[in-house]
């Protein structure tokens, strides 16, 4: 008998947790398909922040939700990544509103795989204000814009000003030749005993700076458009920027010992001191600064040194999409995020003051330059709002934001680019790794599957 | 069990003899199968069995159904019949990945299949403080993978301060590149692997050892046997069953690494850790566009139809040794 009930017992707890997981995942999608009424969208917020760039966040929704009573603002951790994005994006596990590089722009467009959110960005005031060629990379083919232009970077040439001073440098003097780059890194490297020049090498990073290097060398990866593109891997600037590489890692020593960089940990071993200069993002200052904790003060930028003819700064940037799964009336609260959160801080004064203060109540940096998604003009304006409320040093940035608008900005390999870059990985890792790495061999090789896979994009 | 047995017997007792001959088994109807407890049997194993469904067998059979299709996950997939097993035997991608997995398979067992052996024996002879030593051996196991990887990817820091660079340093050695050369890039990550998993193996042999009959050792002693005899004619005789699983599960678990490549190198530098699943994990994860998810799932199905011949190899090879 007492075995009995105890059978009964079981049974009864695995029915009802068998009911209880069927009825969770009923009751998720009913709500989800609820077109009226007060709606709930997730938001993404960057992976890794310090306390105060949430509380900054927070209270951003905070103000967003007081705006908007209907809508309700959660958020995810999320920072894209070239290797978990397409599993995030088929799981489904993506916020409603999520950030993408300007590369898979157009062919998440062209897939159908974020929300056409077209008509809604049509209605905001300044959909035609974007740079066109920035815009371009959230439009589909008939200029329909389904994800919205947040950020433009131009490639620079960041480096610690206290190495510099350290390595006998002059900060405010930063280089403006290769060849000064790799004086530069030699004397960082002999003097302080840290990597004069580090270079991203994993993740598709190591192709995406050995572009920048070949961009301004005045190479390119590939040549034509759509279906007739091909592949241009091979090409001198290329062979220059790697063979560049190759002396200063083994002629020089002057590149350190970390040759499996990406993104994320060479940001760290910068803030850290442990690198004195590397290529990457114009805009990097918040995640130096909110996710790496960098003195401010040993902060440098500058344009990158261009040499030959046709050379210019890769240039990219970041669109705000929306999830496919979103039901309309979330995707119209998505829109209206985008516009609170993103756009509005640079075209309405109100906004950007309201925007810039609560960042630097919670020490979070405001004004840090970056390239302007629309005209120079509104971009000096939207600077001018809030000089009050700067808190980074503008005076490192001088280098940058004295040169970058006279710099052509070359938008990335428009075809399978992040196939591309990972293509690219290798050959950069052997020239770092390989003392006897033989560079027109690697490009050989890279050439041919560069092309294999844009013949079959 | 004493309560249930006396009524039966009397019972037993008061009926007529039964016939000689084979006693024909009473068909059991579904009431019996109720009156059995079969319903709660079922409803208490129907959470496992929808778990593993959900989670093992419905992937494997998408898997089998992925491979001859070209799909993003999101668009209606297209079936292409064996195109995605020839892509990838044509992948020049895949020799490099058979022979790192191959020499990865091989440094581990040189390495790491007779240390947790030689441990878990040392440590059957010790006298005191066996549960220490036993925790000890185990601790690694315990540390989360990923918390292990970054921790000796501090330790493989390759300049001259680095934790082993300045030990090796101690003793007028290195600095040693570690994770960023193409030569050494995979001895350092077995290193870290063995040290990982071989708490778990020494376990698995501890608990063995513990089955050896004594009387083995006392007559092999008689005998005049040492140490290492006793070792060599008693206690591996005796473990070979174990022994025999232990190495086709490092076999097939070492076919399949991908933790250590995938978080130390990133199959780096120069493909030279390049691993079979870090190249089904690239083919299906590599472009933040949606992958090749027909190759990645083909490459798994060669994988494991590969590693499926092979223990069947094993264990009809092995069956007379074992027994």
């Amino acid at each position: 008998m007492k075995s009995a009930n105890k059978r009964a017992a079981f049974a009864l707890v695995g029915v009802l947790s068998l009911a209880g997981t069927l009825t969770a995942c009923g009751s998720s999608t009913d709500a989800a398909e609820e077109p009226d009424g007060p709606v709930t969208i997730e938001v993404s917020i960057d992976a890794g922040l310090e306390q105060p760039a949430i509380d900054a966040f927070d209270e951003r929704i905070a103000q967003f939700e007081e705006a908007n009573p209907d809508i309700t603002v959660e958020t995810k951790e999320f920072t894209w990544s070239g290797t978990t994005f397409a599993a995030e994006l088929a799981g489904g596990t993506l916020p409603d509103v999520f950030p993408i590089p300007f590369t898979d722009g157009r062919a998440l467009i062209e897939r159908g795989q974020i929300a056409d959110v077209s008509g809604l960005v049509a209605e905001l005031p300044y959909a035609d204000q974007f740079n066109p060629t920035i815009a371009a990379a959230g439009q589909d083919a008939e200029g329909n814009m389904w994800a919205v232009p947040i950020a433009a970077y131009n490639q620079g040439l960041h480096y610690n000003r206290a190495l510099f001073e350290e390595a006998g440098l002059d900060p405010d003097n930063p280089p403006a030749t290769w060849d000064e780059v790799r004086e530069a890194a030699k004397a960082i490297s002999e003097k302080t005993g840290q990597a004069g020049y580090a270079h991203m090498t994993q993740s598709n990073t190591g192709g995406w700076i050995l572009t920048t290097e070949t961009y301004a060398l005045g190479g390119r990866m590939t040549e034509g458009e759509g279906e007739e593109t091909t592949a241009t891997v091979d090409n001198d600037a290329t062979v220059a920027a790697l063979e560049m590489l190759q002396e200063m890692r083994w002629e020089d020593n002057s590149m350190g010992s970390s040759f499996l960089y990406d993104w994320g940990t060479i940001n760290q071993d910068f803030a850290a001191g442990k690198i004195g200069m590397y290529v990457s993002g114009g805009a990097n200052y918040p995640n130096l600064f909110t996710q790496n904790q960098m003195n401010p003060d040993e902060y440098g930028v500058t344009v990158l040194p261009l040499e030959g003819d046709d050379a210019g700064t890769l240039g990219g940037g970041t669109l705000a999409a929306v999830s496919s799964a979103a039901s309309e009336a979330e995707q119209a609260a998505a829109v209206k995020w985008i516009d609170f959160y993103y756009i509005s801080k640079l075209t309405d004064q109100d906004a950007a003051v309201a925007e810039a203060e609560v960042a630097a109540e919670t020490d979070q940096p405001v004004g840090a330059p970056a390239l302007p998604i629309f005209d120079q003009a509104t971009y000096e304006e939207q600077q001018s709002w809030i000089k009050d409320l700067v808190n980074v040093p503008l005076e490192n940035f001088a280098p940058m934001t004295d040169q970058m608008f006279d710099q052509p900005v070359i938008p990335e390999p428009a075809v399978a680019t992040q196939d591309v870059y990972a293509a690219l990985d290798p050959v950069v890792q052997a020239v770092l790794t390989d003392e006897n790495a033989d560079i027109d061999a690697l490009l050989a090789d890279a050439q041919t599957q560069v092309q294999g896979l844009l013949d079959r994009s | 069990m004493t309560t249930l047995s006396s009524p039966l017997r009397a019972t037993t007792a008061d009926a007529p003899p039964s016939s000689p001959g084979p006693r024909r088994r009473a068909r059991r109807t579904p009431r019996d199968w109720l009156r059995d407890g079969g319903l709660s049997t079922l409803v208490i194993a129907l959470p496992m069995i929808l778990v593993f469904g959900v989670f093992s067998w419905f992937p494997i059979g998408r898997a089998l159904v992925m491979s001859v299709q070209q799909t993003n996950l999101i668009s209606t997939p297209e079936f292409v019949g064996l195109e995605n097993f020839v892509f990838v035997l044509q992948d020049p991608l895949l020799g490099k990945a058979v022979a790192n997995t191959l020499w990865f398979a091989l440094l581990a067992l040189v390495f790491g299949y007779p240390l947790p052996l030689a441990a878990a024996v040392l440590m059957s002879e010790v006298r005191r403080m066996r549960g220490l030593f036993s925790a000890l051996a185990y601790l690694p196991v315990v540390v989360p993978p990923v918390v292990a990887v970054l921790l000796w990817k501090f330790f493989y820091d390759a300049s001259p301060t680095g934790v082993f660079n300045t030990i090796a340093g101690w003793v007028g050695l290195g600095p040693f590149p570690w994770l960023q050369n193409a030569d050494s890039a995979m001895p350092s990550l077995v290193l870290e692997a063995t040290w990982a998993a071989a708490g778990g193996t020494v376990i698995i042999y501890l608990a063995a050892l513990v089955g050896v009959r004594t009387e083995l050792y006392e007559a092999a002693e008689v005998d005049g046997a040492g140490v290492w005899r006793k070792i060599w004619h008693v206690t591996l005789p005796q473990l070979r069953g174990v022994l025999f699983i232990t190495l086709i599960l490092q076999v097939i678990g070492t076919s399949q690494v991908f933790l250590e490549p995938f978080l130390f190198t990133g199959g780096g530098p120069n493909n030279a850790t390049l691993t079979i699943l870090m190249l089904i994990y690239d083919y299906a994860f590599g472009s933040s566009l949606g992958g090749n998810y027909g190759a990645a799932t083909a490459l798994s199905l060669m994988l494991a139809g590969v590693l499926a011949v092979l223990s069947a190899i094993y264990f009809r090879v092995t069956r007379p040794w074992s027994s």
